[in-house]
């Protein structure tokens, strides 16, 4: 786009807390300089897809390029970057963030700054962000500029005193924050005459043009035709269409520095193209790559399972298809004696894992059973080796093991002052060590080295129902640390239940049975014998309960003209039975294990 | 196939049994096929139809001989005497009928009814069933009983004056009910009775009254333990008083039985004649479960249009044939031959499901290779069918 010159271009990115009004201050530039019509607007067009549409996330980075003509006279091209909000694309983040020179901190100025802001903010000044506050939503009667101005100074360090006021509801002050884009944030720099270096932001798959890249030119110049190499993977194509967002995708002759637009070159699945990679001419490479490039790596598993047994090849097709699209998920075929044939899944964390759950149950109409989320574990055996462990079945001989590492995070929670004991009590029972706490005016911020085995189980929860859903919790995966990591087998009439079976702190096992024990005892229906239920932690019993034998079920009349609906009624049972899976001699419901997964509601 | 030989050691017997769906009143517990009128019904159009269904099942079964007949309803004591004696007519009519074939009729223990023992008797019954279900007025009714208790005595001592063979029911596991209560009321009632007594545990069934009344908290029965209990104290006062149990509900002085409902159990042959009625029949295609309409009027004018109101004949499977065996005979005390059950369900009990349940002491085998439940089984029956036929 040879008819603005580099010195023209801005690219940034919104941070913001969800609700804050990422999406619809974005939607407002787009609209402010004629992006798309009135009409043409669905509201919040850049979280397209239906999940992202309902959370008010994006999981996707996507782009948009804006065409603005500021008061000095000429026309800038804005590009804007939405970036994924959430920790579990932190990878992802500091990639489309990356690709860009500055950021707009959209802060609520009746709320203020939470503890996603925080971490994004972070990232963004990691980047080397040039960063120019907004205060959203100062229409309402609650905003207290002033206030908010003050915190962001106190806690991000940032100078407030320019902070744009606006309101992206009403459209009030979006003019203003064109200009401070255009005045406050640097021109990308790069050379056009170098050899081709671009910055792989992020990849999807299109039904009907295959994979589209987006990319950023740092270097060089990107040409239709071009024969390109991913330096990550070695992958070679040829470059068949280039284009931009506007938002509509609009075909390019060519892409020159601190360009962003997208390619598209035959490449067959989102999975041979990695986010962060970096893009060469083949004939002329770039002697360095881009830094910072790393494979996706699986941080929380689980197994899905289909609720229907019959339903097993469904749900490896629409695996399949959303591989396709979102390489950073991985399955292989697992086989459980309580829940059949399924997958283990390994997903960058927690959101990520409800999130495709959520599309294979929504978008490919599947019943799905997962099991309780587990992290990885490294195992540290007597004879030197190491393994990883992904699923809690897959065990080792504990006598062969010298110890076990498991992952910890470090926790940021934002949090009204007054729920500040119930989540200093919360982390404290999490096994947490507390690295920092202080207060930016009612708000009490508080940082905690959390095992990330004690946050997938039901963390989340408690913090939201301790807050009343005030706190705000982000969190990065810092290191592996040894920990005394027991194996806790469920035990029903005395057979271990495949599914069931943790890997906990020794500390917390007792607790944790106790909890798996009772729910189960209200979930496994009465037999005509007594059946224990135990949690062990090898041969030791920790939690016991008994499901007493069943006292009465008899009919009390049944004559000639009955035996028909009694027949009826034990094909019907005898149904139930096949559905249900076999423990030994106890019948457990599919649907018992269902509920006994979902302890953390 | 099973040859039919297999199927048909009926030493069970051949019963008839005669729905008549009329009552005075609906009982809040009752999931019957019963049926109230306030216009006067046409018994001899009815008689014309039961005469034609009764023809219609001895074309699928015939050449059988009759040994026990059996009159339930509704209100079978509804009828005038004639009708009951015209339909008897037509049974005999379409079979043989053995010298010694039990007849009996259900009835309500009021006086009106008591008064037409005797018709019946000379119409050819030769056994009453009486719906007495409690002891004491207030029971009566909250059970929504027409009849008041020391009505319900006089009409058993008619009864026991014109039959030599008479039975009646009670409910029990009623709302408060205790198990002194309970045996105190039993004892009074076998005082009365002379060698048969049906008493069945009280049932919320689905679509009654009491079913209504339970899920709105106005009517609180004994949970499981305490039903379990009184379904104890059942059978100790009974067996104490020469009346143990040889079904589930069903209590006799030995030999004295309700030959027609052991037919049932037995898994004997029977024709069902009236409107719901049901019919198991083994023909030369196989054993046919036959069901008829259930609504009175309607079964009428199929009858008269088509000779009969049968409105499904299933050919029952090897499979369903041994759940039915099972559902019925488990039910007896005396239990249910093994190699019985191989001829018509095509496979074995499963030994080590046999196995499981008598090391819980709910089943055992006998010397001569039958299974039967046992006392300690019998309040959990339903689960161990379930069980055996999965």
């Amino acid at each position: 786009m040879s008819e603005h010159p580099i010195s023209n271009i801005r690219n940034f990115s919104i941070v913001a807390h969800i609700d804050h009004g990422k999406s619809t201050l974005a939607d407002r530039l787009i609209q402010a300089t004629g992006g798309l019509s009135e009409r043409e607007m669905v509201d919040q067009v850049l979280d397209s897809m239906e999940i992202e549409r309902e959370r008010g996330i994006t999981i996707k980075a996507q782009t948009v390029r804006l065409e603005y003509k500021a008061k000095d006279g000429q026309t800038y091209v804005l590009n804007l970057m939405d970036t994924p909000g959430h920790v579990d694309f932190a990878y992802e983040v500091s990639r489309s963030l990356a690709a860009c020179e500055g950021s707009l901190l959209v802060v609520d100025a009746s709320q203020g700054v939470e503890a996603q802001t925080l971490a994004n903010v972070y990232h963004a000044l990691d980047a080397n962000h040039e960063i120019v506050p907004v205060l959203n939503k100062i229409d309402l009667p609650a905003a207290e500029p002033d206030r908010i101005k003050a915190q962001i100074e106190e806690v991000i360090g940032l100078d407030a005193s320019d902070a744009v006021p606006i309101s992206a509801k009403t459209g009030l002050g979006i003019d203003l924050v064109l200009e401070a884009i255009v005045q406050k944030l640097p021109p990308p720099k790069g050379d056009e005459t170098a050899p081709l270096k671009a910055l792989l932001v992020d990849s999807w798959y299109d039904a009907y043009l295959g994979v589209v890249v987006l990319v950023r030119i740092i270097d060089g110049t990107l040409k239709k035709g071009a024969d390109i190499t991913m330096m990550g993977t070695g992958a070679r194509y040829e470059v068949d269409r280039i284009g931009v967002f506007r938002p509509k995708m609009t075909d390019v002759e060519k892409l020159g520095p601190g360009e962003v637009g997208y390619i598209t070159a035959q490449i067959k699945q989102v999975a041979d193209t990695r986010v962060g990679d970096t893009i060469t001419e083949t004939r002329r490479q770039t002697p360095a790559a881009l830094p910072g490039f790393k494979p996706a790596q699986p941080v929380v598993f689980c197994g899905l399972f289909p609720v229907d047994a019959a339903d097993f090849e469904d749900l490896r097709a629409a695996m399949g298809k959303l591989r396709l699209n979102d390489a950073s998920f991985s399955y292989e075929m697992e086989s459980s004696a309580a829940l059949g044939f399924g997958f283990r899944c390994g997903f960058l964390g927690l959101l990520h894992l409800e999130i495709i759950q959520e599309r294979l149950e929504r978008e490919f109409n599947l019943d799905l059973i997962a099991t309780a989320p587990s992290v990885v574990y490294r195992i540290h055996m007597k004879t030197g080796e190491e393994i990883e462990l992904h699923n809690p079945a897959d065990m080792p001989d504990v006598m062969k093991i010298e110890e076990i590492h498991e992952p910890w995070i470090r926790a940021t929670i934002l949090t009204p002052d007054e729920y500040l004991g119930g989540i200093l009590k919360l982390c404290q029972d999490r096994r947490g060590a507390q690295i920092d706490l202080n207060y930016v005016g009612k708000r009490a911020m508080v940082v905690y080295d959390l095992p990330l085995n004690e946050v997938v189980f039901d963390f989340y929860d408690r913090l939201k129902s301790i807050s009343k859903g005030y706190a705000s919790f982000d969190y990065t995966i810092t290191d592996y640390r040894a920990g005394d990591l027991v194996k806790m087998s469920i035990l029903v009439n005395a057979e271990p239940v495949d599914a069931l079976s943790m890997l906990v702190h020794r500390t917390r096992a007792e607790m944790r049975g106790r909890a798996m024990c009772e729910k189960l005892k209200e979930l496994i229906p009465q037999h005509l014998f007594q059946i224990p239920i135990q949690a062990a932690i090898g041969g030791k019993i920790i939690a016991r309960e008994t499901i007493s034998a069943l006292r009465k079920d008899v009919t009390a009349k049944c004559y000639g003209g009955d035996v028909s609906r009694k027949r009826k009624l034990l094909d019907k049972q005898k149904e139930g039975k096949k559905r249900m899976r076999q423990f030994g001699r106890v019948e457990i419901p599919q649907e018992a294990f269902i509920a006994a997964l979902k302890m953390d509601s | 196939m099973t040859p039919m030989s297999a199927q048909l050691p009926f030493d069970a017997g051949f019963g008839v049994y005669i729905h008549w769906p009329f009552c005075a009143s609906k009982c809040p517990y009752c999931d019957f096929n019963s049926h109230v009128r306030h216009a006067p019904v046409d018994e001899a159009r009815y008689v014309a139809a039961f005469r034609r269904e009764i023809a219609h099942q001895a074309e699928l079964a015939p050449g059988r001989t009759v040994s026990t007949i059996f009159l339930g309803g509704g209100t079978p004591s509804l009828m005038r005497p004639g009708t009951v004696g015209a339909i008897l007519d037509a049974v005999a009519a379409n079979w043989a009928v053995a010298p010694d074939v039990e007849v009996t009729l259900e009835a309500n223990p009021t006086s009106v009814e008591a008064a037409r023992l005797r018709g019946y008797r000379a119409a050819g019954v030769n056994r009453v069933s009486l719906g007495v279900q409690a002891m004491n007025d207030r029971d009566l009714v909250a059970l929504g009983r027409l009849h008041s208790a020391e009505e319900a005595m006089a009409a058993v001592k008619v009864a026991a004056s014109v039959f030599d063979r008479y039975s009646f029911d009670l409910i029990y596991a009623r709302p408060d009910q205790t198990p002194g209560a309970w045996a105190a009321e039993l004892k009074e009632a076998i005082g009365h009775a002379a060698e048969h007594l049906s008493l069945y545990q009280l049932t919320i069934e689905p679509g009654t009254m009491f079913e209504r009344l339970r899920d709105a908290g106005k009517l609180v029965v004994p949970d499981a333990d305490a039903a379990r209990a009184l379904y104890e104290t059942t059978r100790e006062v009974c067996e104490a008083h020469g009346l143990p149990a040889y079904e589930i509900s069903n209590h006799a002085r030995p030999g004295a039985e309700c030959r027609h409902n052991l037919v049932y159990w037995r898994y004997g042959e029977y024709a069902g004649v009236g409107p719901g009625a049901h019919a198991r029949l083994a023909t030369a295609t196989g054993r046919l479960a036959l069901s008829t309409e259930l609504v009175p009027e309607n079964w009428l004018a199929k009858v008269e249009a088509e000779g009969h109101g049968v409105t499904e004949v299933e050919r029952l499977s090897p499979e369903s044939q041994g759940d039915e065996f099972l559902l019925m005979g488990l039910r007896l005390v005396e239990g249910v031959d093994q190699a019985r059950y191989e001829a018509l369900a095509g496979r074995t009990l499963d030994p080590r499901r046999i196995d499981d349940l008598a090391r819980e002491r709910l089943v055992e085998r006998t010397p001569d290779g039958k299974l039967r439940v046992t006392r300690e089984g019998f309040p959990v029956l339903d689960a161990i069918v379930a069980d055996l036929a999965a």
